[in-house]
């Protein structure tokens, strides 16, 4: 079943801005851009946004190797050099030997599909500027078959950046933009409860308050992010943690347990574990 | 429709442009945000705003412009019965800030007071320090820094208004004019990374070759390329104590942002102005300093040079000879940096010190003339000017 309106799904959370940019983008056909910290989950809106409108979903993941030209097609000579040394009737064609990306198969798609191009900005600098006209007109030319590639319906375009490069006005100018902030404590509930609908509000509570806590550790070089609490509850379930464990009477005596899960950088569980001794030591000569 | 928005936000420094414009109102056209002025607040900023440092300034220029829609804001305000601004003031004090009003002249007192100029204000008002508007020390109003004060608009009240999600102000701490975080001056100093293949062709482009070999009907034809790296070279200098400690924090967060980001970086020390000898290690800085003209011999003139100080200190220790609050210098330091520009000429200085206060420094002045102007604030918008500068 086919919708037209993106409201969030069972497994993702949608603030409203979100889905207001989603929709925008939907509405008019054109790709929208989603920025934000790392795992506040970018990639995800695309598979949801396909999950959601019962749309088939096209997947175009960038490397810093990434051309443009691969999303569109690529021209395989040396198979065709192959073919002919082994006198295979198929080295007449030169279409047998056009290899179809990413962007061409969704081109190609019979219902409107989603295409995500994710981490646009580990590429080259000049990617973005290549698929400029694919983008807009949503059409390109393969010269080896001197054919024009259409798309039979305008795929909804899911871009995502993780800032590491500026892209181009040009290209920025194409897309809608939406910047995913880090949820606030109500909107981190909801998406918890979403992923553990069984889990105890209590036990949910605390964990969110250490959650927290820890985010604001001062000098944290990689702060935990929503994917990363999901995996830390994933874990506290499994241990099977009572809440109180998460609470203590002095919460800054407390180390949360599996703190592992959370903090992703050795320099960082280092710097947290200083932190606690020395709020021990201060809490225990007073 | 929605032109002088347009304007405003052209002259507020957001450049937005005309299919921007185009692609909002054929948005609206199809109904996308017909709901609420919430729904046209996201609509309008997914459109217009393309680079989240500018999303605060965004949201001021809304909140400027629409504030004749505001839910009729301040006529609201002027009819609010007495009862209700008594509970929602009780509401929100505390015992402690109830005693404090009981100092000033009691509750009744500063509600009349309260009254009286609301009667007298007749728009919405920011900053100031006496209607009751947002951001000012006025007892009254919101966001304010009056600890005696009453909030006004900033709660759930019976208009549950929209507007207050730009008055929010989420995204200030992404604004590229206020100060850095470890993560922006890593998006600022990547403008300088600049890939670069130089150098003799040594390497065996093996793809290119099959595929040019392919496409020349299996004739060998071998191509080379050289090797590729980050051909960004940087001497980094820092000013360490004195004045600079309360900016050694800022300087630490530019040091670990910027040693991933090259791959020649090198690091030196020194004291308020540059002299005959620099060091490596601030715990040895005494025995342990490296001769200024070592340096210059030893890295050469493909090095930027980047200083990072305040450049606060006493004229004399530019200009003359002996004049180091450390030590005995024979040639003064102006002589120093000159002879370090001669060898560097990709050079700047960035300054932590905010940009306003720089003209009421003479030294500022001064190490500014010496750079030849090119002294740069040390936030977002400055190490991008500063990096253009470089390259």
């Amino acid at each position: 079943m086919t919708k037209s309106r993106f409201e969030g799904t069972s497994t993702y959370v949608a603030t409203d801005d979100l889905t207001m940019a989603v929709n925008a983008a939907v509405t008019l056909e054109r790709p929208i851009l989603v920025k934000g910290e790392p795992g506040t989950g970018k990639t995800q809106l695309a598979v949801e946004v396909a999950g959601a409108l019962g749309r088939p979903l096209f997947e175009w993941h960038i490397k810093s190797t990434t051309k443009a030209q691969q999303g569109l097609y690529e021209y395989d000579a040396v198979a065709r050099l192959r073919d002919s040394q082994l006198g295979d009737d198929r080295v007449h064609d030169i279409g047998n030997y056009i290899v179809r990306g990413k962007i061409w198969e969704a081109f190609e798609s019979e219902e409107q599909p989603v295409l995500l191009i994710d981490e646009v900005d580990k590429a080259d600098i000049e990617f973005p500027n290549d698929l400029l006209r694919e983008l807009d007109r949503m059409e390109f030319y393969v010269y080896e078959t001197q054919k024009l590639v259409t798309a039979k319906h305008r795929p909804i375009i899911v871009i995502t950046s993780n800032n590491e490069k500026e892209l181009p006005d040009a290209f920025l100018r194409r897309c809608f933009f939406h910047y995913i902030k880090f949820p606030d404590q109500d909107t981190m509930a909801k998406i918890v409860d979403v992923h553990f609908p069984e889990l105890k509000k209590d036990l949910l509570a605390d964990a969110l308050n250490a959650f927290y806590k820890v985010r604001d550790v001062p000098g944290l070089k990689k702060k935990p992010s929503t994917s990363e609490l999901l995996d830390w509850i994933k874990l506290l379930l499994a241990e099977d943690i009572p809440p109180e464990a998460l609470r203590g009477d002095d919460t800054r005596k407390a180390i949360p347990p599996l703190y592992g899960a959370l903090l992703k950088n050795e320099q960082d569980v280092h710097l947290f574990e200083q932190l606690v001794f020395l709020d021990r030591r201060s809490g225990s000569s007073q | 429709m929605l032109i002088p928005f347009f304007y405003q936000l052209r002259d507020g420094g957001l450049n937005t442009s005309i299919t921007e414009l185009l692609t909002l109102l054929e948005a609206m056209k199809k109904g996308v945000a017909a709901q609420s002025v919430d729904d046209f607040y996201f609509l309008a900023r997914a459109c217009l705003v393309k680079d989240e440092s500018k999303l605060d300034l965004f949201d001021r220029i809304f909140g400027a412009y629409f504030q004749g829609i505001e839910d009729d804001f301040a006529d609201l305000l002027t009819d609010i019965p007495d009862e209700w601004l008594r509970q929602r003031a009780e509401l929100m004090l505390s015992e402690e800030e109830r005693a404090r009003i009981e100092a000033l002249g009691g509750f009744e007192e500063l509600m009349k007071a309260l009254r009286e100029r609301l009667d007298d204000q007749e728009e919405r008002h920011e900053g100031g320090n006496k209607w009751i508007g947002t951001a000012g020390t006025s007892p009254f109003g919101a966001y304010g820094y009056n600890p005696e004060g009453v909030r006004i608009g900033q709660q759930g009240s019976r208009n549950r208004s929209a507007v207050k999600v730009w008055d929010r102000r989420e995204y200030r701490n992404l604004d590229d004019s206020v100060e850095l975080g470890t993560r922006n001056i890593k998006v600022a100093l990547r403008r300088l990374r600049k890939f670069a293949r130089e150098g003799a062709a040594d390497q065996l482009d093996l793809e290119d070759t099959i595929d040019k070999t392919a496409r020349n009907a299996g004739l060998l034809d071998i191509r080379m390329v050289p090797e590729r790296h980050n051909a960004v070279k940087v001497l980094l200098c820092l000013d360490i104590g004195g004045s600079m400690d309360d900016h050694v924090r800022v300087c630490e967060e530019l040091f670990s942002a910027s040693r991933s980001e090259f791959k020649h970086l090198e690091y030196f020390y020194f004291h308020n102005f540059i002299y005959e000898s620099l060091w490596k290690d601030n715990r040895r800085r005494h025995t342990e300093r490296i001769p200024t003209l070592d340096i210059t011999h030893k890295y050469g003139a493909d090095y930027k040079l980047v200083f990072v100080g305040d450049a606060t200190m006493s004229p004399y220790e530019i200009v003359y000879a002996g004049g180091s609050v450390e030590h005995w210098n024979e040639e003064p330091g102006a002589v120093w940096i000159k002879r370090l520009l001669n060898t560097y000429p990709k050079a700047i200085w960035l300054n932590p010190e905010p940009q306003h206060r720089w003209d009421y420094t003479p030294s500022v002045k001064l190490t500014r003339e010496l750079m030849g102007d090119r002294m740069y604030p040390l936030t977002i918008a400055g190490l991008d000017e500063g990096m253009k500068a470089l390259h």
